[in-house]
């Protein structure tokens, strides 16, 4: 950090203006990015190499924490019905606390961890080995060709991706609650039928994970886009992106939560 | 118009955060020319290639580039430029998950709407003029250091620029690899009709392949003249730089304290 060398108390002044300095850049920054998206919906082929990277190649880790998710959700859910005598209720428990809250927080926190210090990593490369101002010198505005397909791409595919976490999960609670220890099946799709609302808990969710993916995606490009082009700031912007956007995902579902499902 | 001079740089001054790096200069060249800008590390010779290309903007002073002024121009201004230059950077700066293939075909795929099969044949040719049409399909990290410059400047040359700018072309490249690039920028300056401008501290590769010199040193334009005027020059500093020798009036030392102050050798002299 540049602010090392201070005293204290003029470092905390410092590092309060840098954390000012750098929202404004980001807020810059993302407006620049949905300003140059006309190019990326121009030409579709931009953005499909990006979904390929960012959504097809996180499916694995996706699908196998769902499903473990989801089995482990069927255990212990299964463990505490059963004291009320209410296990025919599994299927509920399991579908809800996915959609509405695991599907898309813990998909998101992947994410991050895979797609996004991927992102990080790759734009903070092609920044240090002079790629970026390469295009720039070629009249390619690099937020138009770079970074606006791996936003849309991020946007895109969170909430597939939180989908396929929730239906993997459910599926893992089944295997758990109905083939292993026996709960009704009829009951545990009925039940879950019945209970889980298309607009109050489906929508919200992909909401919630539509923001994530915004804010991941985001800070992801930026941090990228920021980082100091040495070997040394590249790992720095990677760690970054990780724990900002863990960080940011939960707090955001905190709000949205709260919002969400003030009522019920 | 054909004797105006194509780049013409005017009593520029350029600070960064108020660190003056560069100070009255003053440059002139020639359309057809290869001018090469000289100056050991951190002399200005990279910040004063920047300002021409228009990623950056003279505090005082003004760039002109075949009759228009950069500073007067706007974002689009500056692209429409820039699509009549090409730079070589120094180390290439190949795209690295595109194909040397895809890397050549960027900008012309960016640019122009030519059909995949022109874009083909161009991209051939290009791969041609610096002898890898055969490496067309491996990727940036299958190639050697040499290799990779070389692809590069096909990728610079690729929608014939006007200007051609190479940032340090020479550094780190083998006596072969070297030779190769030295005879490639006054081969293809010549063939394409461009003008160079050829960043470099290599001087005795420079010296035999350009047409004018001139030396930049801490931020000022310190001579100029034909190679031959550069070799024969007895200004101090000059002569220290074309003729690579420690000593002279630019320190090999950084700025320091007393030698003896930091072996702490202090209270053992007073002693």
């Amino acid at each position: 950090m540049p602010h090392r060398t201070l005293p204290s108390i003029r470092r905390i002044g410092a590092n309060a203006i840098d954390v000012v300095l750098r929202l404004g850049f980001a807020a810059r920054f993302i407006g620049l990015t949905l300003a140059h998206s006309g190019t990326s919906f121009a030409r579709p082929r931009l953005i499909i190499r990006e979904l390929y990277y960012t959504g097809v190649l996180s499916l694995i880790i996706i699908l196998v924490s769902g499903l473990f998710v989801g089995m482990v959700l069927g255990l212990q859910g299964y463990q505490t019905l059963t004291t009320y005598g209410s296990e025919s209720a599994l299927g509920v428990l399991v579908a809800l606390s996915l959609v509405r809250e695991l599907g898309p927080v813990v998909s998101a926190l992947l994410f991050a961890s895979r797609a996004g210090s991927a992102m990080t990593a790759e734009i903070g490369l092609m920044k240090a080995t002079e790629q970026l101002s390469a295009m720039e010198m070629m009249a390619v505005d690099p937020i138009a060709r770079v970074v606006a397909p791996r936003f849309w791409a991020g946007v895109i595919s969170m909430p597939l991706l939180a989908a396929m976490f929730s239906a993997m999960g459910i599926f893992g609670g089944y295997v758990i609650g109905v083939v292993l220890i026996g709960v009704d099946e009829g009951s545990f799709w009925s039940q879950m039928q019945g209970a889980v609302d298309v607009r109050e808990d489906i929508v919200n969710g992909v909401i919630k994970s539509f923001v994530f993916g915004v804010a991941v995606t985001w800070i992801a490009l930026f941090e990228g886009y920021d980082a100091p082009p040495t070997a040394e700031g590249v790992s720095g912007a990677t760690t970054r992106t990780v724990v900002t956007s863990s960080l940011a995902i939960l707090g955001l579902d905190f709000i949205l939560t709260s919002f969400m499902f003030r009522g019920m | 118009m054909a004797s105006e001079p194509l780049i013409e740089i005017k009593d520029v001054n350029f600070a960064y955060a108020k660190r003056p790096i560069l100070t009255g200069i003053n440059m002139s060249i020639p359309r057809g020319k290869v001018v090469a800008l000289m100056g050991i590390s951190g002399s200005g010779k990279t910040t004063l290639l920047r300002l021409m290309g228009g990623v950056m903007k003279p505090t005082t002073g003004e760039v002109w580039i075949n009759g228009e002024c950069t500073s007067r121009l706007d974002t689009q201004g500056i692209y429409r430029m820039r699509r009549r230059m090409g730079m070589l950077f120094q180390f290439g700066a190949l795209f690295t998950d595109l194909s040397v293939y895809d890397n050549v075909a960027f900008q012309m795929r960016e640019h122009t709407g030519l059909p995949e099969s022109m874009i083909r044949d161009l991209v051939m040719m290009k791969l041609h003029a610096v002898g890898l049409r055969g490496a067309h399909k491996l990727m940036p990290a299958e190639l050697s250091g040499g290799m990779a410059r070389r692809v590069a400047l096909a990728r610079a040359i690729a929608l014939d620029p006007m200007i051609m700018m190479y940032d340090e072309p020479f550094t780190g490249l083998d006596p072969i690899s070297l030779g190769v690039i030295a005879n490639l920028v006054r081969e293809l300056n010549d063939t394409l009709g461009t003008t160079s401008l050829v960043v470099t501290h290599d001087v005795q590769e420079a010296l035999d392949v350009v047409d004018y010199v001139y030396y930049l040193s801490d931020g000022k334009m310190m001579a100029h003249g034909t190679p031959e005027e550069m070799r024969a020059n007895k200004d101090p500093l000059v002569y220290q730089f074309v003729h690579g020798e420690a000593e002279g009036p630019v320190a090999y030392q950084y700025p320091s304290k007393d030698f003896s102050d930091d072996l702490r050798l202090g209270g053992l002299r007073a002693a």
